[in-house]
């Protein structure tokens, strides 16, 4: 299978990502620079980290205008497995293709450090060779990563299992203590009503190999291989 | 003719920034002020005379770019 690395001006995660997929998880990748406006046939989107238009007005604000964007949103509405790390995340939230926003930390402070991480559900395509509650160490870097959306919202998400990814403490406890930014719900990743899209800001592709401190990251990547790997063999609905 | 677009933070959502103000005014002897929500000011220059259209296309603008409608509401002005 073919991942799509998206490369924004101003990305700074997509050669990690590129690597992550192409040498750690050994599958081809491509680099898709944000003007373009096809994804070369890839079957995994990557939206990168980084600071996408220098993070102008908002960020991810300007980045959802670009023409690539058009091609990812008709290949998430096809069921293609999108991928939103950080900043990626909050592109996909501009584009109105995962709810909510993200404001600044609560702490106000650009927090940078590995963190436990649960996966809430294991049934999407980046989520799939995790196991249910299982705790991923994963580096945070960010000073916008608080989560937010209307309570109405909120309530949607959790009650369809929405929330694939929340900030915990060592313990794998959802406490005050156990979140890094303020999110509501101790929220740290979401999926779309059709699963397919996912969004997080802890950065898998920089814990895809354990002397980076963490190599946990790699399972998400790895989630992807297999997801295609099972809709191929009909064990996913296509 | 001119607009100006005024976009703050949905009552809702909580602002850290202002917060920080409002501890940095505290600390300057302004013990007096509650509350400070931070929000963001644009100064929109546009082609055209008619103040209806204009408002009309500056809101449309604020909308669509300026103001995200998940956290923030708008205000426009035509000058």
């Amino acid at each position: 299978m073919k991942f799509a690395v998206i490369v924004f001006p101003g990305s700074n995660s997509d050669y990690d990502a590129f690597h992550a997929a192409s040498a750690v998880v050994g599958e081809p990748a491509s680099l898709v620079w944000h003007k373009d406006t096809s994804l070369g046939g890839a079957d995994a989107v990557i939206l990168p980290g980084g600071f996408a238009h220098g993070d102008y007005l908002r960020t991810g604000a300007i980045a959802k205008f670009s023409p690539i964007m058009g091609a990812v949103a008709a290949f998430a509405g096809r069921g293609g497995p999108v991928l939103g790390i950080c900043n990626g995340f909050q592109v996909l939230l501009e584009a109105g293709l995962l709810p909510g926003a993200m404001v600044r930390n609560r702490q106000i402070k650009f927090t940078s450090k590995i963190v436990p991480v649960r996966v809430e559900a294991s049934d999407t395509p980046f989520t799939r060779a995790c196991a249910d509650g299982q705790v991923l160490q994963l580096p945070i870097a960010h000073g916008e990563g608080n989560y937010f959306a209307e309570p109405d919202v909120i309530e949607t998400l959790e009650r369809d299992r929405r929330v694939i990814f929340r900030y915990v403490t060592a313990q794998g406890e959802v406490t005050e203590a156990g979140n890094p930014n303020g999110s509501i719900h101790n929220i740290a990743g979401i999926c779309s009503e059709g699963r397919n899209v996912v969004g997080l800001m802890p950065h898998p592709e920089r814990a895809a190999e354990p002397w980076l401190g963490s190599g946990d990251g790699r399972l998400v990547l790895e989630s992807a291989v297999r997801w295609f790997a099972d809709r191929a063999a009909g064990r996913v609905p296509a | 003719m001119r607009a100006r677009v005024y976009v703050t933070l949905k009552p809702s959502v909580f602002d850290p920034q202002g917060r920080v103000v409002v501890d940095a005014l505290h600390s300057l002897g302004y013990g007096d002020v509650r509350d400070v929500r931070q929000g963001k000011y644009f100064e929109v220059e546009l082609e055209g005379d008619d103040r209806a259209a204009a408002e009309a296309r500056v809101a449309e603008m604020a909308g669509t770019l300026l103001a995200n409608p998940v956290i923030e509401s708008y205000r426009v002005e035509v000058l």
